[in-house]
């Protein structure tokens, strides 16, 4: 067993006891034993002093490619876990557009077992809604589950089918787990690749409409009240969509939703220069939607954050953007560009964003985690929201660089992070782990 | 005048008005080349320039190859389809191929908008956009506002409409920032699928009608509508398009005034616009093509380093330098 740890002195917010005061946190046998004032220190115990830092229950994604099995140049599973236990994340959800798709109980135990050998931040893989993600036959969503997915999705592609939609959230309610859909119209997105707008006009680039997601949002939330499943809807981006989940949870429809930290934060303007760390899908949208999607994730209407961490090769773009790969990565910048922008910039306070981050994608999922109630998992975040930092891509434990955050001063990171009160990463240490 | 254009030209989006004017008055004293029996004046001499095609072109291709024959350029064209290109050479490779002749300019042609700032970031040769996707035709441009100030001697105060799909063109979204920088009004008409959403915000008047257009306009820019358009579904028929669009002889009957008609071709006759009208005393359909060769020239010799005053000296024989 490991020796057991004490945080001694930080600041604990813990928001699924609606805790935030200065205590100490004592781990043991992989569990949180104790938050109070003052606790001793059992023999052998690794004390830490982390006075000025927040200790906070460890943050969970529910939106991550980790391209394995099939890309392993761009990412694994061990360089995945490693880019998320340094951004403080503790636990990842794994979509399973991988080569191949995830959508057998061999593929999910293959991935829950590359996870095991990794020994870093938790996976617990997605399922694919149909088989190879084709958008026809359901995939076994019994044996995905079996073999330990949390949720099912065919993300990167959207559910184009109504009656596919429909048929996996009644499936899915057998299992008690959220169908995620990208939600995208395809015939109106076709071929875009930024957001429909003043900006795409000068460019001379193809848009996609901010309809494109907002009628299949309406249309997941409408299926969703038809068969009472659990629609999640992952990464808003437009506040017409905002409005839609806000009405759907007005009528008790079992609906949440993500937004990522880059929808929080950036504008189709990052597109200017045809920069293509600016080209992801859903595109960058509008000033107008930035101030809707921070409002919603203040009032829980958007119930998380998730990085949609998607890594890519370096030369993949460096391309034409009507050529490059949709996606950058958000794994080591997530808490980072958030705390500075949300919490910093007034729109969210530190608890509220743990929240975000920790607790409701944790419930949101069904998983454990997000919490610091003794007995349960240690798996805890000890974060600096003090020193500013400045993002340097080639410094990332990724095996990708495509952000485009890169060069921004953040403040707010990881100093440490425990998994099962393992210590998956340690900033102060000359090597993580 | 201490205006220069810079390394490259992108397109007329990131240009001031006296670096237009400066391209402008340059093209003049480049005119007459063309109307030597012998065409040519030594002002590239010695320098290497690869003309990089992408995208099928013909007239554009062999404008700018007249171009920098006429000022004694050594030049190679590339063509994408039999080059490395075809074999699956990505954009960036094929640029630091280039780079490493040593060569000094690239006119590139390329189907995605934005290519051609790509390009010119990566590479020290001044680089010419010969058109990138939807993006800027800025040398089209160009010879379109040479064409209207030699028709009308200003280009200040007038009326200019471009009509058809506004959309798709490269040359309707570099016209827009020419014509405005340069202090004319513009305006755009055509079917609502072929216009970009919000373009009002450029500083455009939008017609939904051609009869409109061709009641408020002194010049009719109109574009080429091509044939995929239909087929994606943008418009029902050319035949519809012909009659509600098209640019004819009895729609220009009804015009207050004599409307000056451009056309960047090529030209689908009897789609938009009127065998009549390209035909008419109204066109200034060729004059565009042989101010091409014009600004074309003006354009390589000013990235080449080349000064406006002594452009009348180039053409008598000195050099660039």
């Amino acid at each position: 067993m490991t020796r057991p740890i004490l945080l001694q002195g930080g600041r604990v917010i813990d928001p699924s006891r609606g805790l935030d005061q200065v205590a100490d946190v004592l781990i043991q046998d992989g569990r949180i034993a104790a938050v109070g004032a003052s606790l001793g220190a059992p023999d052998g115990a690794d004390v830490r002093t982390v006075r000025g830092a927040i200790v906070a229950p460890g943050l969970v994604d529910v939106h991550v490619h980790l391209r394995e099995p099939g890309n392993e140049d761009v990412e694994t599973i061990a360089s995945g876990t490693r880019a998320a236990a340094a951004g403080g994340f503790t636990a990842v959800c794994a979509m399973p557009n991988t080569d191949p798709v995830t959508d057998n109980q061999a593929a999910v135990g293959f991935i829950v077992r590359q996870s095991m050998r990794a020994a870093c931040a938790r996976v617990y893989p997605i399922g694919a809604v149909s088989v190879g993600q084709k958008g026809a036959q359901l995939a076994e969503f019994g044996e995905l589950v079996g073999a330990g997915a949390v949720a099912v999705s065919d993300d990167g592609r959207p559910i184009a089918s109504s009656h596919l939609m429909r048929t996996a959230l009644e499936y899915a309610r057998t299992f008690g787990i959220p169908v995620a859909d990208h939600c995208e119209e395809p015939t109106l997105a076709a071929r875009g690749v930024m957001h429909e707008g003043l900006v795409s006009a000068r460019l001379g680039l193809k848009g996609i409409p901010a309809a494109a997601e907002e009628i299949m949002v309406a249309r997941d939330i409408l299926v969703a009240d038809l068969t009472g499943g659990h629609v999640h809807l992952c990464h808003m981006s437009t506040r017409g969509s905002v409005e839609l989940i806000r009405r759907g949870k007005e009528r008790g429809i079992h609906v949440t939703a993500e937004v990522t930290p880059h929808h929080l934060s950036l504008t189709d303007r990052a597109c200017e220069g045809y920069d293509t760390h600016a080209k992801m899908n859903p595109p960058l949208r509008e000033e107008a939607d930035v101030a809707a999607l921070r409002a919603a994730l203040k009032e829980g209407v958007i119930d998380c954050v998730a990085s949609d961490h998607a890594p890519h090769a370096y030369d993949a773009k460096e391309a034409a953007f009507d050529d490059a790969p949709f996606g950058i990565i958000g794994l080591e910048t997530a808490f980072g560009v958030t705390h500075t922008e949300l919490v910093q910039g007034g729109t969210l306070t530190l608890p509220e964003l743990i929240d975000r981050m920790s607790t409701a994608p944790a419930r949101a999922f069904r998983l454990p985690g997000g919490t610091l109630q003794p007995g349960a998992l240690a798996d805890v975040a000890v974060l600096d929201v003090s020193s500013p930092w400045r993002v340097d891509p080639a410094a990332f434990h990724s095996k990708s660089r495509n952000s485009p955050f890169a060069g921004r001063t953040l403040t707010g990171r990881a100093l440490l992070t425990l998994v099962a009160g393992n210590v998956v990463h340690d900033a102060g240490a000359s090597r993580p782990r | 005048m201490n205006v220069t254009l810079g390394k490259d030209l992108i397109g007329l989006a990131s240009l001031s008005a006296d670096q237009l004017r400066l391209i402008l008055d340059t093209a003049e004293p480049f005119k007459e080349v063309s109307e030597r029996p012998i065409k040519k004046v030594p002002a590239l001499r010695g320098k290497t320039i690869v003309n990089l095609f992408f995208e099928a072109s013909t007239r554009t291709r062999i404008s700018f190859e007249f171009a920098e024959k006429r000022l004694s350029a050594d030049t190679v064209n590339v063509s994408a389809s039999g080059s490395s290109v075809a074999k699956g050479e990505t954009l960036v490779d094929t640029a630091k191929n280039l780079e490493a002749m040593r060569i000094d300019m690239v006119v590139m042609r390329h189907p995605s908008s934005g290519a051609a700032e790509f390009l010119a970031k990566r590479i020290r040769s001044n680089v010419v956009n010969a058109g990138d996707g939807t993006h800027e035709h800025p040398t089209q441009a160009l010879l379109d506002l040479l064409t209207l100030r030699d028709k009308f001697g200003r280009i200040e105060g007038l009326k200019v409409c471009l009509v058809g799909d506004v959309l798709h063109s490269r040359v309707a979204r570099s016209n827009i920032w020419g014509l405005s920088k340069l202090g004319a009004q513009v305006a755009v008409c055509g079917p609502h699928s072929l216009l970009p959403r919000g373009i009002e915000a450029l500083g455009v008047t939008v017609f939904e009608h051609v009869e409109e257009a061709i009641h408020w306009a002194d010049a009719l820019n109109v574009l080429r509508l091509q044939l995929e358009r239909m087929e994606a579904g943008f418009i029902p028929s050319l035949r519809e398009y012909y009659r509600v669009f098209g640019v004819t002889v009895e729609r220009l009957a009804n015009a207050p005034r004599n409307l000056t008609i451009m056309h960047p071709g090529p030209m689908n006759r009897g789609v938009e616009i009127d065998s009549r009208v390209a035909d008419g005393p109204h066109s200034v359909i060729l004059d565009q093509v042989t101010n091409g060769v014009a600004v074309r020239m003006a354009v390589l010799y000013l990235l080449a380093g080349g000064k406006l005053e002594l452009a009348d000296a180039a053409k008598r024989g000195g050099g660039a330098e």
